[in-house]
């Protein structure tokens, strides 16, 4: 019963919240007709495209859009050696939109995903939503029953410390997906009928020691305060596992974001997810996934920073130090991978001075 | 698919504090008349209770629980702690617990909810604490784990406590509803969760059900402020409570669940005065959120009972000297423990 909303329904905002200060970044193969729907909502803002795959094949670009758009040869150009770390024939490729964007907040968001509709049937505008989620506070220290307390018509139960009602700053803001829900392969082959109607209107903070499973389809989040932490990984062409990129990068910044004492935000704004990928060609990207995270996740969940990783940058190398020492035994990938990951805030700090990190030492 | 469980496997436990039952009874006739009810009438009360026909219930009064706890104790089962009285006589696998000032709310399509229904499905499928899942209760219909879900964590535990949640008057605290005093809660959110492991929270006593088979001893009266009255407002017993039972939970590898079911709670009292005559409540959450969220309990600690008593000796150790309500907590806990023993579990059965 979940419907898009069309172009039309969609009524662009009086007032486009952070329009100078937030890209969105969008990694695509095909084209980008999709973001005719999304005109009201999108079209103030300044747009990054990531074209994957064949460069010699040209993106069309709706008219009336500001927007960059890089293809491989502009990642090689522009990283020289260090493009090794950017995934190719991967929409993980999209994490170097975030490195180049010069704006404190990023929206990123899959060419497949359209306007959803609310159940009063509006429009659901995901980007004011998003923005609205990062700049209200989280609170992970203790969780709220009436989920975001800095939501209209909510606030703080009895029996919440009021020394914890101010809440700490909020890096991302993860959003879901009505119709086609984001399951891995085995669960669409065994479901693949199954469409997400539920409309769960909260918006609440993931608690501080607690993982999630981070999609990128419909992600927003403050690149000063995460960013460097937000690499997707090594995935596709030449790589031994897909549709792992953005776990990764949600595993890593959960546990930065837990060590550095910032918030993540799960919940609205729904998008409406129009295209479900093949599952036969799902499961042989995630097959060494699906054994690979059982023990990513207790290497996670176990991962301790050093009280001296005070930055972004030095909290993501020292994640990577750990996961050469302790996941390379898991398969000589992560080896690979760790590299990848230093390779990444080198290339970060290179195009980012103003803010990188006391400067790092050469990767090994 | 949640475990098919009888009806007789639930118990309903009122804690009276109004005499006149009359209207919260006929609300829910719907969906209690199925099942036996416990009523405890808070011994303070002193008008007799008004309580419809058409119920198969047990009434417990002043009497009745003097005469089972004896004077031994340093427990007071009074105003909002007279219903642990319930869960202590129970003999039913599922209890299910809402305050008397509570109706069946209305869900986001305009159907009653049956709050008793949506209690016992929660505690009949697995709960989730070690890995959050973005589509919330998996076990939901139309629900499943994202990708990204580790497969040796999708059988989930047993879920021990299903919080639910209030339309209308939200159980906020008195400076809260004191500063916004037209503030109702009227959003649907159409979720349960489960808390995650490790992850505390304020548990409200208002709507709450429990596998009493395997978390009974650990919700518990024992935390009484100075100024304790007959308002929520007034109270924190509840949030004490629920403290105990998340971390023994946690211990026990038991999952706490939280959302739907929503009841409606009526407009009653005024923040103001009761922000007025009793706030200590409010600080005191200062000191007992550090305590709880570094507490650690002993390995040889299995059974909820043995939980209960090494969380009585640490609030005795640790918070005891910044408070004697904390110190008259971990007695009344100690106390809480032998009286589930003595009482809570034999096949003593108290006369109505």
């Amino acid at each position: 019963m979940a419907e898009p909303a069309t172009a039309t329904e969609a009524a662009a905002p009086a007032v486009a919240l952070l329009k100078d200060e937030l890209d969105i970044v969008i990694p695509t193969i095909r084209n980008l007709d999709f973001l005719e729907m999304w005109r009201p909502f999108f079209q103030p803002y300044h747009l990054i495209i990531v074209q994957d795959g064949d460069p010699t094949k040209t993106i069309r670009v709706p008219e009336g859009f500001d927007y960059e758009l890089y293809n491989r040869n502009d990642i090689n150009r522009i990283l020289g050696p260090k493009a090794s770390c950017i995934s190719f024939k991967d929409s993980a490729c999209r994490c170097f939109g975030y490195m180049v964007s010069k704006k404190k907040y990023i929206y990123t968001i899959d060419d497949d995903c359209f306007v959803a509709k609310d159940p009063s049937g509006k429009a659901i505008n995901a980007l004011e939503q998003h923005i609205k989620n990062l700049l209200s506070p989280s609170t992970p220290f203790f969780f709220n029953t009436l989920y975001d307390p800095f939501r209209e018509g909510a606030d703080f139960v009895r029996g919440y410390p009021f020394s914890l009602r101010e809440g700490v700053s909020t890096a991302v803001s993860h959003g879901l997906w009505l119709n086609i829900p984001d399951y891995d392969a085995p669960t669409q082959l065994v479901k693949p009928l199954e469409r997400n109607t539920r409309y769960v209107d909260a918006v609440m903070t993931i608690p501080k020691g607690t993982l999630f499973p981070m999609c990128g389809m419909n992600l927003a989040f403050d690149r000063q305060l995460i960013g460097p932490a937000m690499y997707f990984g090594l995935m596709g062409d030449g790589q031994p596992i897909g549709r792992y990129d953005d776990m990764w990068a949600g595993w890593c910044i959960k546990v930065i974001c837990d060590h550095l004492g910032l918030g993540v935000k799960t919940g609205l704004p729904y998008i409406y997810h129009s295209k479900a990928s093949n599952p036969f060609v799902n499961l042989r990207k995630e097959y060494k996934g699906i054994y690979w995270q059982e023990e990513i996740i207790p290497f996670f969940q176990q991962a301790v920073l050093p009280k001296d990783c005070t930055s972004v940058q030095k909290c993501y190398i020292e994640l990577a130090k750990q996961v050469k020492e302790k996941l390379s035994k898991v398969d000589p990938y992560f080896d690979k991978l760790a590299d990848a990951m230093v390779t990444w805030i080198e290339a970060w700090d290179e195009l980012n001075p103003a803010g990188a990190a006391v400067p790092n030492g050469k990767a090994k | 698919m949640p475990i098919p469980i009888k009806d007789d496997e639930i118990d309903i436990v009122i804690g009276a504090l109004h005499s006149d039952l009359t209207t919260f009874m006929d609300a829910w006739r719907p969906i209690f008349s199925r099942f036996h009810l416990i009523i405890v009438k808070d011994p303070d009360l002193k008008e007799e209770l008004r309580i419809p026909e058409g119920f198969n219930l047990d009434v417990y009064k002043k009497l009745d629980i003097d005469h089972v706890v004896g004077t031994s104790t340093s427990i007071i089962f009074s105003g909002y702690s007279c219903r642990y009285f319930g869960y202590l006589v129970s003999r039913k696998k599922y209890i299910v617990s809402v305050d008397d000032d509570c109706l069946p709310a209305k869900d986001n399509k305009g159907f009653l909810v049956d709050a008793v229904a949506q209690h016992i499905t929660n505690l009949t499928t697995p709960a989730t604490p070690f890995f959050f899942n973005t589509l919330y209760d998996p076990f939901t219909e139309g629900a499943d784990f994202v990708r990204g879900y580790p497969f040796s964590l999708r059988s989930g535990v047993t879920c021990a406590l299903s919080c639910g949640l209030w339309h209308n008057l939200a159980d906020y605290d008195a400076p809260t509803q004191a500063l916004k005093p037209e503030e109702r809660n009227s959003r649907y959110v159409d979720a349960v969760l489960t808390v995650p492991a490790r992850t505390l929270m304020p548990i409200s006593g208002i709507n709450i059900a429990f596998n009493r088979d395997a978390v009974g001893p650990a919700l518990l009266p024992c935390l009484r402020l100075a100024g304790e009255g007959k308002f929520r407002w007034e109270t924190m017993e509840d949030i004490w409570s629920g403290m105990c039972v998340k971390v023994i939970c946690d211990h026990l590898g038991l999952g706490v669940k939280t959302g739907i079911p929503y009841v409606w709670r009526n407009d009653r009292g005024d923040a103001i005065a009761s922000l007025r005559k009793e706030w200590e409540g409010v600080k005191m959450m200062e000191d007992v959120v550090p305590f709880f969220q570094s507490l650690r309990l002993p390995q040889e600690a299995t059974t909820a009972e043995d939980c209960v008593v090494e969380v009585a000796n640490a609030v005795n150790e640790k918070l005891g000297p910044k408070d004697p309500m904390f110190a008259r907590a971990a007695k009344a806990m100690l106390d809480w423990v032998k009286l589930w023993k003595s009482v809570g579990v034999s096949s003593y059965s108290p006369g109505a």
